[in-house]
């Protein structure tokens, strides 16, 4: 199953070969590498050659390390043709069946079988197996991820913890200590921060991806560098809500790190720009099975939607009615799409979840890309995506 | 792309009315004072304080800091005589020189060098420094026995000039006892008529008269006790001395027999006194002269008073004051400028003048200076723009209060106040722990005290009113006499004003405390006996659950009592349980106050005399809010805490000037152990907030607005209350029609309930109206002092948490614009107050921002109603957390904080607002009686002497405004 470990042809390396997978359907053409045009136009080609000038497509393609990413702007389809190597596989889509997570990836459970193989794997499965079978995994709640995988070094790890509407604590402490830098004049001892204690059965020790003593570098995108305990202490309360934690963990064996499937390297990926969070979010799962095999703290399965509801805009507003008894009602004047919501914050999470998740899939079907992003920044998602791919890469999430 | 616009706009016109951020003037009495000088010619007194700052006062409004960069105590001030320069001696053994220098028609403080004794520190180290009368001299008396003679300004030593030991010790009458060690030099004098002569004091008891020019001693005086003192009498005829034993001697000088003391005496004798640590003799026109010492107490029965005893002819008296004395000094008045005027005294605490010229010397009261900290500061509340005509009466209640102050004008007069006078009257309040409220002029660089009210007499208190232990009783011995007003004793804890809030417009005042008390005054200019009507609000409504472990509530006297013109309580409500006042308001136009507790609020209309409404906020879970103040758990951390000041406290006062190598040795061990057990690490808990947190329930703000609560069209009173756990409570008040007002019902029913999801205290809440102007005071409308509110536009919501800034539409609540503050930067809000910018440049023009001060000591403006980001300026260091407590803005831009317990710093963000020192002091034309060389303050003459500088630090800087200087 191993395809894209190719050696490279003869032909002239100006061309890249696409090979074109549509259902049960392939179509070879090539492309000047040189000038690969626009998006649209390619997509435009795409439904050309395909013969399916009025299906709703989405278009992902298998990057060197076996990922499959998808293609919905310019940047990304120029990075597409650009590292083809060279032969470009696309795999398409219709939009409505990605929908029921017909398709995805998930970076961190290569070790297994590649993405790339789980999608070609995927009709037999579906042979097998009608897709019902497990929960859809919008269903579960999200507890906790590693985000940000290719864009920080492989010696950090940024991890999220959703505390909203968990009975588990956060669970964990920090505490001052001092880590060693290397700096242009030889090693210099910093303070630092640290964490000192983690609570059993707490939320930062069920997920497994925090330990005593991995130095906090970040919070929510924000560097803790000159900061006391009791400001990053109150920084991470401030952010309970949506905690994203950048660490350097005290054991370093158990990172990870890129094996090089591809043969790309572990440097080479993080020129994707994007986070394993975001494209797993949006493009849904490699398979059921694959989706049901890992652990439910790693896998992304939630609707972005969820995390805006997340924000704590939820403020809860009882109204006092004409009597002395309150009411209790949502406040609906939503008069522009970016105010945010007021509901009680007791409501039940299906109803919300739903409304975004139809929001996020039909309408803006680009917002995907940049789910961590336009989760913290709590706006609308941009429909310039150029832009908002942007300032994903600059200052990576979080950051605002 | 609008709002960027927008925002840009704000920005823009803000910048255009915020001033930058400066730090103008301090208020109060300088925390831990070290030294004290005077210059008679310049009338200007100087103090030195352990932190190394030296401060210069002159008339009411002149005023001049400056700071050394050491981190030293000062320990002795002397101004050069007939010159504008003084030199100071730090703890460290440097030895400074400042000057007031004119620029721009002002005068500034500046060091213009320093300079340090070179050789054996043992040897070196100054003991005593004389600025001789020649303005050109500076006597270095050493530890090691010499003194040292250096020129000045320039520093530089004059060798041949020295008084070695050798020198002095060869002409040492030979029975002389104390032959082999003089020690070191206690006491340098100048004679008063020869400036040639000078008596050195050695710390062994003898003093040698010295001739600079002939370079030998004259006459040496035996005394055989331990020298604390000495002083040349003013015709130079007689020498006194004073000793470690209490006693004091009086010396003929140039008499035959010289080595018999003419006069000796133990004032407070028989049993061992305590050492006379300075004694001054000053004569009279007419009469007896003027003896003053200080310390000499019998050391059992009286050790621990801090005594001056001013004796003159048969009136004996011995001021005791409630603090350590660190100097004093006698102002001389009339024809001849010989007569004793006033006794200034520094002690650690306050600064006492004495009028000597006035029957019964009582005390004249200072116009700066004045100890705030008389009892500490438990709050402070700033009024602007106070009306004339409240102003007149309060200053009317402050002079009954002043009778027994001296009438004799302020005697420190030196310098001219240039500065304009205050553009409006500004009061401060400030709330004390013994349950006083004292009202500050805080107009100008002077911080006045107007008036005191205290509010213990409403309450029987333990203290029994007549345990009176000031005055003595006929015939006691000592005579002693209690002065100044520092008295950091309350009787009673629960008595500690927490909130005060003045109505300016109607002139009533609400003041709350520690147990729960809430007091309404009123303003009454004659003194009237009444029964104050108490109420008592039960705030728990019948909450399960609960125990009270704090203190009792106060008892109400029920007897009328006489209150004193100013204001007089009418009404009081007592919480219960009887937990700190923690937020309080009063709308004087609905006549009504609202004030809460960690357990609830209430609602008290003050014209019908009883309770509109009680909300209970508790959270039965919360067992911390149950129990009541203190939780042991965090008494003990206090206690821990204390002890450790407590040692570190002890170790600064050992530091002595003759510093003991071994304690020395034994407190960097200590330190040692501190730093370590402070180095232990500390952890912070990570947890999301919930409603099980403690006091969630604890009431932090109130606040009534007039706004549309229920729709859009009609505007109700409402009241507002904000609670540590994130909810706001909204409430609808309906008012009975004016005529009704004294007897229908005022009713109030909740109208809304916010509970912000992060759950952060809230702090502040202001509504904002239709142009996004926060809504002007009740009766500022009326009085035509502010424009009315929009009422045509939507109004806004403003929550301050103290994590971040939300504003929701009315009357239907929902977000409309945040700014997050923790989330980003770790900070939270501390202390916000609303301020109105005027520009500098229209007279008109201005905007209302928000001003924000943050756990880590950062002021923040934020602009309104956009709720943006404008400026930041570092205020108060972030562990100063009693400074950031105690910060207080005022509504233009101003605000004060307690750099110490007994100061306020005063800043300012406002280009129209500032108030700073700007004064003038010119050198005195020299009219002395010697034919000594005439110091020339300004020009060719006294620019040379700067010249030949010491390589310091300082030098480089100098030499840029000595160039200057020159050119001008």
């Amino acid at each position: 199953m191993n395809k894209n470990h190719r050696v490279p042809s003869s032909r002239s390396l100006n061309a890249v070969e696409v090979k074109s997978k549509f259902g049960a359907e392939f179509r070879r053409f090539s492309l000047d590498r040189s000038k690969p045009g626009r998006f649209d136009e390619f997509y435009g080609l795409l439904q050309h050659v395909h013969r399916i000038p009025n299906v709703e497509l989405l278009v992902g393609y298998a990057d060197v390390h076996g990922d499959l990413l998808p293609i919905n702007n310019d940047d990304n389809y120029h990075k597409a043709i650009s590292t083809a190597n060279p032969l470009l596989r696309l795999f398409l889509q219709r939009k409505e069946e990605a929908d029921h997570g017909t398709f995805g990836t998930d970076s961190l459970t290569r070790k297994k079988n590649t993405v790339l193989s789980a999608v070609l794997l995927r009709p037999d499965h579906n042979k097998k197996k009608p897709p019902v079978i497990i929960s859809l995994p919008k269903d579960f709640r999200p507890v906790s991820s590693i985000i940000d995988v290719d864009i920080l070094p492989e010696t950090h790890r940024r991890v999220r913890l959703y505390k909203h509407g968990q009975e588990k604590p956060l669970g964990f402490y920090i505490r001052d200590g001092s880590s060693v830098r290397v700096t242009p004049q030889g090693l210099e001892k910093v303070p630092g921060i640290f964490i000192s204690r983690l609570v059993p059965g707490g939320l930062a020790e069920s997920t497994g991806l925090l330990a005593v003593n991995d130095e906090v570098l970040e919070v929510n995108g924000i560097e803790v560098g000159g900061k006391s305990l009791d400001q990053v202490t109150d920084m991470m309360i401030a952010n309970s809500h949506n905690l994203i934690i950048t660490v350097k963990p005290a054991n370093q064996r158990n990172n990870i790190v890129r094996s090089g499937v591809g043969g790309g390297g572990g440097a080479a990926s993080g020129s994707s720009g994007r986070s394993s969070d975001s494209s797993a979010s949006y493009y849904g799962y490699s398979s059921h099975s694959a989706a049901a095999s890992i652990p439910p703290h790693i896998i992304q399965n939630f609707p972005v939607g969820e995390l805006e509801s997340d924000e704590d805009e939820e403020d809860l507003v009882i109204e006092a009615g004409g009597e002395a008894e309150p009411i209790r009602h949502m406040a609906s004047n939503h008069s522009m799409s970016s105010l945010p919501r007021y509901e009680p914050h007791l409501n039940l999470r299906t109803a919300t979840t739903s409304t975004f998740s139809i929001n996020t899939n039909g309408t803006l079907p680009t917002s995907g890309s940049s789910s961590s992003l336009s989760n913290i920044k709590a706006t609308t998602p941009s429909p310039d995506r150029a832009m908002e791919r942007g300032s994903l890469e600059e200052d990576g999430p979080g950051r605002r | 792309m609008r709002a960027f616009l927008e925002v840009g706009i704000v920005l823009y016109t803000l910048v255009s009315v915020l001033g930058s951020f400066v730090k103008t003037v301090e208020h109060g009495f300088p925390h831990q004072p070290s030294a004290l000088g005077y210059s008679p010619s310049l009338k200007l007194l100087a103090i030195g304080t352990r932190s190394g700052a030296i401060k210069l006062y002159g008339s009411p409004g002149v005023e001049f800091m400056g700071l050394h960069d050491e981190n030293a105590a000062v320990t002795q001030v002397h101004f050069m005589p007939h010159q504008v320069e003084l030199v100071t001696l730090l703890d460290d053994n440097s030895l400074h020189m400042w000057t007031l220098r004119g620029h721009n028609g002002l005068s500034e403080l500046l060091e213009i060098g320093r300079f340090t004794l070179t050789g054996p520190p043992g040897v070196t180290r100054v003991t005593a420094v004389l600025a001789h009368s020649s303005g050109e001299l500076l006597l270095l008396g050493t530890e090691g026995g010499h003194v040292f003679v250096v020129e000045v300004p320039g520093f530089r030593e004059l060798e041949e000039r020295n008084i070695s030991l050798d020198q002095v010790s060869s002409s040492i009458p030979d029975d002389y006892i104390g032959r082999r060690n003089l020690e070191h030099v206690e006491a340098l004098q100048e004679n008063p008529v020869d400036p040639d002569q000078v008596i050195i004091g050695y710390g062994r008891g003898l003093m040698v008269i010295w001739d600079l020019e002939k370079k030998l001693a004259i006459q040496h005086i035996p005394a055989t006790q331990q020298l604390e003192s000495v002083c040349w009498t003013e015709d130079g005829k007689y020498i006194l001395s004073s000793h470690s034993d209490g006693s004091y001697c009086r010396w003929m000088v140039g008499g035959q027999d010289m080595n018999e003391e003419e006069k000796s005496d133990i004032p407070y004798g028989h049993f061992p006194c305590k050492a006379i640590s300075k004694i001054v003799q000053l004569p009279t026109e007419e009469g007896p002269p003027f003896l003053l010492f200080s310390g000499g107490m019998p050391r059992a029965s009286y050790g621990d008073r801090h005594c001056i005893t001013v004796i003159h002819g048969k009136t004996h008296v011995a001021l005791d004051f409630t603090s350590r004395i660190i100097d004093f000094f006698v102002i001389r008045d009339g024809p001849q400028r010989t007569d004793p005027s006033a006794l200034v005294v520094l002690v650690e605490e306050e600064l006492v003048v004495i009028d000597l010229q006035t029957e019964g010397w009582p005390i004249i009261q200072t116009p700066y200076l004045v100890p705030l900290h008389s009892s500490a500061i438990t709050c402070s509340h700033h009024v602007s723009t106070i009306p004339l005509k409240l102003w007149e009466r309060i200053l009317a209640a402050g002079k009954h209060q002043n009778a027994h102050y001296s009438k004799k004008p302020w005697p420190i007069t030196g310098g001219q106040n240039l500065a304009p006078d205050p553009p409006q009257r500004d009061l401060l309040l400030t709330g004390h722990e013994d349950g006083t409220v004292r009202f500050w002029d805080a107009s100008g660089v002077c911080l006045y005290p107007m008036y005191k009210l205290s509010t213990a007499g409403v309450f029987h208190t333990d203290a029994d009113p007549n345990d009176n232990m000031n005055q003595g009783t006929e015939g006691e011995w000592p005579p002693f006499r209690k002065v100044g007003c520092f008295d950091p004793y309350s009787d009673d804890p629960r008595l500690g004003i927490q909130k005060i809030h003045l109505c300016k417009y109607s002139g009533y005042l609400t003041v709350a405390g520690t147990a729960g008390q809430i007091l309404m005054l009123e303003l009454n200019d004659e003194a009237a006996e009444q029964t104050v009507e108490a109420k008592v609000v039960d705030l728990l409504q019948g909450q399960e659950g609960f125990r009270w472990k704090g203190h009792t509530q106060l008892d109400i006297q029920e007897d009328p009592v006489m209150f004193p013109a100013g204001f007089q309580p009418f009404a009081v409500v007592q919480c219960q349980p009887p937990a700190v006042v923690t937020a309080l308001t009063l709308h004087s136009e609905w006549k009504l106050i609202a004030f809460g507790t960690s357990h609830g609020f209430g609602l008290y209309d003050y014209q019908q005399k009883n309770s509109v409404l009680i909300k209970c906020t508790l959270n039965p879970s919360d067992q911390l809010a149950m129990e009541g103040p203190l939780s042991r758990v965090k008494s003990i951390k206090k206690s821990l805490r204390q002890s450790f000041r407590r040692i570190r406290r002890s170790r600064v006062s050992l530091r002595k000037q003759h510093v003991n190598t071994q304690l020395q040795e034994a407190n960097a061990r200590l330190e040692a152990e501190l730093a370590e057990m402070e180095l232990a690490p500390v952890q912070r808990k990570i947890e999301a907030r919930s409603s099980d947190d403690s006091f969630t329930g604890l009431v932090r703000t109130l606040y009534f607005a007039d706004t549309f609560l229920s729709d859009s069209s009609h505007n109700t009173p409402s009241l507002w209350a904000g609670t540590n756990g994130g909810c706001v409570f909204a409430y609808m008040l309906r008012l009975p029609s004016v005529e009704h007002r004294a007897d229908e019902p005022v009713t109030a029913q909740l109208s809304k309930e916010i509970q912000l999801m992060h759950r952060a205290p809230v702090v502040g809440i202001v509504v904002l109206d239709g142009h996004g102007a926060p809504l002007p005071e009740p009766l500022e409308v009326a009085h035509d002092l502010a424009r009315a509110p929009d009422m045509q536009g939507s109004h806004h919501l403003l929550v301050v948490s103290e994590e971040q800034f939300k504003v929701f539409t009315l009357p239907k609540v929902s977000a409309k614009m945040k700014l997050k503050l923790t989330a980003v930067d770790g900070s939270r809000v501390r202390r916000v107050g609303m301020a109105w910018f005027g520009s500098s440049r229209t007279e008109d023009y201005g905007e209302s921002g928000l001003l924000v001060l943050t756990n880590q000591g950062d002021v923040h403006v934020v602009s309104l109603p956009h709720v943006k980001m404008q400026v930041q300026y570092p205020c108060i260091r972030r562990e100063d957390v009693s400074g950031i407590a105690s910060c207080v803005f005022t509504k233009h831009g101003q605000g004060f904080y307690l750099i110490s317990p007994s100061e306020f710093e005063r800043f300012s963000l406002s280009t129209r607002c500032v108030v700073e020192p700007r004064c003038l002091v010119e050198a005195p034309l020299h009219s002395g009686c010697s034919n000594q060389h005439q110091s020339q303050p300004d020009g060719a003459s006294s620019t040379h002497r700067y010249i030949n500088l010491e390589v310091s630090l300082f030098s480089s800087c100098w030499c840029l405004l000595n160039t200057k200087y020159i050119k001008e």
